[in-house]
């Protein structure tokens, strides 16, 4: 069968919408759009109901109950809103925020905000596999500790933390911390449930599980009650935490995809998985140094971070112009600076600038993963021809022997 | 951000790409930039009667840095030495439609260039020594 180009292999970035979301979805564009605030006619009706069960669907693929979930614009609102909201109502307990190192900007960011407005953060480093462990955390809380904030799986690496773990940590330690989960990665692809956490809040978004963009959830744990203070004013929807008329066929696809992710993960993670290790092996196979960034134990069925050592990144992205994938080069951000999650690893800058991440997804076929292979093959040897540090190591120079120069 | 036609051009079809004998005393070998920030050139020239008769490169970076060092490589054959420490990085940013986040790429081909050029006259140097 001929593969059929673009290849979308970046799956962690955003997901394409599943066929059958969108027809979840359509009817709330044409007929039925209604304002589910409306409670006097049947527009409103219609649309409320729909809302009502999307609200179900989604807290389902968390474990939640329906009430427990506020809608938002996607999970960097709902990060924000968790962050933000918990540290100014808890503010009279205490200041003392922890998180790690290798966050998604939303919660570092926001972190950094807070510190602006006089919390204290503590940002936890990871191990050499991307990890943080219960007892690190446990160690990490004061007297003056609010919250915990940490990610489920990274967006980077697809490393998976031990949430269930780190959340009986904290509460044994010390019962009224708060426990915000970002499980934006790992809804839908491993199992993750607010119960078995013990989390107080988590974030989620329908983008990244083949729903649309534009929506996400944040759950508040009802018992024991978590108080949020608002962070957008108005008509006091979503339990006045999160006013704003709501997206209703954005949230109406949001419980489909949902539902759709929950029921079919098992045989989804066997067969991402699959792919993934038949990519990684073919790769090994062809190509001598290839380095796997992050732990493979504890890592998103999807995932694939891997270094081709003297090889620049970006250049390499550009030689596999029909795939779409992503690099921690910095020569891809605006920053010039390698990823900071693989620095937070021990990753060398050498080898973050050669990073590439494959993000496997529902839609991808074996046979776009042996056209990547192939090309992704082709193109380091080709890059590797080209390369002076190639050159050079096959000439046995020790690369860190040589008086490179020190700026950027 | 999209690559400019020149950039992509050079970097499909590269020119001048290998090594030449770096301890012959004709030429000359700069090593330029560093593997912790993503770019390394190596861009070697041979010298014939103050002439550059030939240049070869080798550079690991992004597709910028390939096609600045590629285009330089280009430029200096035939040129001479004089002619080629004029060389600017703003004439390869120009030339290639550098955006301004690789205008470095470019600086480190001029670099790359006056380091081959330095090597290669102290050679000169040092067998008058």
């Amino acid at each position: 069968m001929a593969v059929k180009v673009p290849i979308f292999m970046d799956n962690h970035s955003t997901t394409p919408v599943d066929p059958r979301v969108l027809d979840a979805m359509l009817p709330y564009f044409r007929d039925d759009f209604g304002n589910a605030a409306s409670r006097n006619h049947v527009f409103g009706w219609k649309a409320e109901k729909a809302v009502e069960l999307a609200r179900e669907q989604v807290g389902a693929l968390i474990g939640a109950s329906a009430k427990e979930m506020v809608w938002t614009s996607g999970a960097t609102e709902s990060i924000n809103l968790a962050l933000k909201g918990a540290a100014e109502f808890y503010k009279e307990k205490g200041n003392h925020i922890i998180t790690g190192q290798t966050e998604h900007k939303a919660t570092l960011d926001t972190c950094k905000r807070l510190e602006k407005l006089g919390c204290e953060v503590t940002y936890l480093p990871v191990d050499k596999e991307g990890l943080i462990s219960a007892q690190q955390v446990a160690d990490a809380i004061t007297d003056k500790t609010i919250l915990v904030a940490l990610m489920a799986a990274n967006n980077e690496i697809g490393s998976v933390h031990p949430v269930n773990e780190i959340g009986a940590a904290i509460k044994s330690k010390k019962k009224d911390v708060l426990f915000f989960v970002d499980a934006v990665q790992a809804a839908g692809k491993v199992p993750f449930d607010v119960n078995e956490a013990k989390c107080d809040l988590a974030a989620v978004s329908a983008h990244k599980i083949y729903g649309p963009k534009g929506v996400g959830a944040l759950y508040v744990r009802r018992k024991p009650r978590v108080r949020l203070v608002e962070q957008i004013d108005g008509g006091g929807h979503e339990r006045g935490m999160r006013s704003g008329t709501l997206n209703v066929p954005g949230i109406v696809g949001f419980g489909k995809a949902a539902e759709l992710s929950r029921t079919e993960m098992a045989d989804e993670a066997k067969r991402l998985s699959g792919l993934r290790d038949r990519l990684l092996k073919y790769l090994q196979t062809n190509l001598k140094e290839v380095h796997i960034n992050g732990s493979w134990e504890h890592r998103l069925p999807g995932n694939l971070n891997v270094s081709f050592a003297y090889v620049e990144g970006e250049g390499l992205m550009m030689a596999l112009k029909d795939v779409a994938v992503s690099s921690g080069s910095a020569c891809t951000s605006a920053s010039l600076e390698p990823s900071y999650v693989l620095r937070a690893l021990g990753v060398g800058e050498e080898m973050a600038h050669s990073s590439i991440r494959f993000g496997i997804g529902r839609f991808n076929t074996e046979e776009e993963i042996d056209y990547v292979g192939k090309h992704v093959v082709e193109a380091v040897n080709r890059l590797r021809e080209m390369s002076p540090l190639w050159e050079m190591v096959q000439e046995g120079i020790d690369l860190k022997s040589i008086q490179w120069a020190a700026e950027h | 951000m999209a690559y400019s036609e020149k950039v992509i051009e050079h970097y499909e079809n590269p020119r001048n790409v290998g090594t030449l004998d770096k301890n012959s005393e004709d030429v000359g070998t700069g090593l330029v930039g560093a593997p912790a920030c993503g770019d390394v050139m190596k861009l070697q020239i041979k010298v014939v009667d103050g002439i550059i008769t030939d240049a070869k490169f080798k550079t690991f970076g992004c597709g910028s840095a390939i096609a600045s060092s590629s285009l330089v490589t280009e430029w200096v054959k035939g040129m001479s030495v004089d002619k080629a420490m004029e060389l600017k990085n703003s004439m390869i940013a120009e030339e290639l439609n550098l955006p301004p986040v690789k205008i470095h790429c470019s600086v480190l081909a001029e670099d790359a260039i006056k380091a081959a050029i330095a090597d290669y006259k102290k050679k000169k140097e040092a067998q008058k020594g």
